[in-house]
């Protein structure tokens, strides 16, 4: 090993580290070789800012006089679960509004509380000897409550796959409107720019990697919901599809609405783009073959949501330098594309987290464990009778 | 009289028929061709100004629609709040006179409303809801 992570944050302390992003990397390496860039840089930053369905927020309220065991809560008309203690919810992103259908749900309480918005607290409960109160209607701010932390069970996927749509009528779908008879196709991933794709069998990137989560400092948790390590992979190790995941957390009082922003996909429902940015330590050459990967080199597989199955059929294999071009073809007819994830914004946050790192105000954190590279991403089966 | 904007979105197969002349001739009405294109697959989009007797002009978007000619209002103005967009590019997944783009550099979003068919297809496909039309 070249490098240690004491050593790079001993540089960072200083304010001496070396810091580049994913996209800057790529002509460095090709201009100066693999053992110089590994010599003298000590930071890579990749980031992605994409709709990410599995987010939400524990909300710990604080207790009111007389106290209350809130056994249903709805913020802003949007049930939160509280299931978990007595004043502690979780509001999901795709939760929606019980009065505003498909245009509101969580991810817009979580951004309007991130944005300091006053949020209408309403609860119900049975009442019992410790906690009388069976009801209560309030406002709360992020600022107001005793704690409000963002988890989000499964972002940062590795690659995903481009949508489109053979079937005759327009639909819509979490992958945007796809046009009917293969009219356009969507795809989402920072490609190059991407953490997981530039860190593709997870050797710094793991549980308790310090990362960057909408403005605030967060951390990896866990293994994301749906991680799926054994995806196909080209000769490169890039995996052709949708691959790995990470449960991520953070502060959400510390977070800032130009990095996390609701959104609504039309007759989809309601979800939320997520800007997380995670810096890659150069600890060796092999991490300096790993960030120099360009869109050329990524390629996914392209998907027909026109049919309605598990498995649907997959109708070919793609690079990003193709889909960012703005056409691609498939069965020999040319395809208008599009992305979902914002390239612009996940620029603006691996800038962000350059900026931070280089300004000593950020350090890099070594994973405690590894995330696993053979856990099987297994389907549900539906059984006619109980087992 | 009345005067109404709409969008028509022609099939492949009626792309080489005069349909408009069958506007002016059979229903009186007077057109005025704002917009003409034809696209990917020979999906061609027309933005017409129509103007006649109202009971005419329905009679003449029954007639388009018969011929499987797709007839939508056209807005009068589409707005996009740039200072809360994101950048996304889901819009451009439905724009196919190209007016909503990302620019190949930047990798932000570039509205030429000189290209705008007011089909407002971007309205629905935006997931933040910043893009409005104005009637």
């Amino acid at each position: 090993m070249l490098k240690t992570y004491q050593e790079i944050n001993e540089k960072i302390k200083k304010g001496q580290a070396v810091v580049v992003t994913a996209e800057e990397i790529i002509d460095l390496v090709a201009e100066k070789g693999t053992k110089r860039v590994a010599r003298e840089i000590d930071v890579v930053t990749t980031a992605t800012f994409g709709p990410m369905c599995s987010t939400g927020a524990f909300i710990n309220f604080g207790h009111a006089d007389p106290p209350i065991k809130m056994a249903k809560v709805w913020l802003n008309d949007v049930p939160a679960y509280t299931g978990i203690a007595a004043v502690d919810a979780y509001i999901g992103a795709t939760e929606l509004s019980e009065t505003q259908g498909l245009s509101y749900g969580g991810a817009h309480v979580i951004e309007d509380l991130i944005a300091g918005k006053p949020v209408k607290l309403k609860a119900v409960a049975y009442g019992t000897d410790c906690y009388p109160r069976k009801e209560i209607e309030t406002y709360i701010t992020k600022d107001d409550i005793n704690q409000v932390y963002l988890y989000n069970p499964r972002n940062s996927y590795q690659n995903y796959c481009v949508a489109v749509n053979s079937s005759d009528r327009t639909i819509f779908t979490y992958m945007g409107t796809l046009l009917p008879k293969i009219g356009n196709a969507t795809y989402s991933s920072a490609g190059q720019l991407s953490p997981l794709l530039n860190d593709p069998y997870y050797r710094t990137i793991g549980i308790g990697t310090r990362i960057f989560l909408a403005g605030a400092i967060g951390y990896v948790a866990w293994e994301g919901t749906q991680h799926n390590p054994i995806q196909e992979r080209a000769p490169n190790g890039i995996p052709l599809g949708s691959a790995g995941t990470l449960a991520l957390i953070g502060d959400l009082k510390q977070m800032s609405t130009n990095y996390i922003r609701a959104a609504s996909f039309y007759r989809y429902g309601t979800t939320i783009f997520v800007g997380v940015g995670i810096p890659i330590p150069i600890l060796d050459e092999e991490m300096v073959e790993f960030v120099k990967v360009n869109d050329a080199e990524i390629y996914t597989t392209i998907i027909d949501y026109g049919i309605p199955r598990r498995s649907r059929p997959m109708l070919g294999k793609v690079s990003y330098r193709e889909l960012r071009s703005g056409e691609i073809t498939i069965k020999g007819k040319n395809v208008p594309t599009a992305p979902l994830s914002s390239y612009a914004k996940a620029r603006e946050i691996a800038n962000a987290l350059k900026s931070l790192i280089q300004e000593g105000k950020f350090l890099l954190q070594e994973p405690i464990e590894r995330l696993s590279l053979e856990r099987t991403f297994k389907p549900l089966e539906i059984s006619r009778e109980e087992i | 009289m009345v005067r109404k904007k709409i969008v028509l979105t022609f099939p492949p197969e009626r792309v080489d028929k005069p349909i408009t002349y069958h506007l002016v001739k059979d229903f009186d009405l007077v057109i005025n061709i704002l917009r003409a294109e034809i696209h990917e697959e020979e999906v061609g989009r027309m933005v017409l100004d129509v103007e006649g007797d109202e009971e005419k002009i329905n009679q003449g978007i029954a007639y388009l629609k018969s011929q499987d000619v797709k007839v939508q209002e056209a807005a009068r103005d589409i707005t996009l709040d740039e200072a809360k967009c994101v950048d996304c590019g889901a819009c451009t997944a439905v724009c196919l006179p190209k007016a909503l783009r990302l620019n190949k550099e930047t990798w932000k979003l570039e509205f030429d409303k000189e290209k705008c068919i007011f089909c407002a297809l971007c309205v629905k496909s935006c997931p933040l809801g910043i893009i409005e039309v104005k009637f």
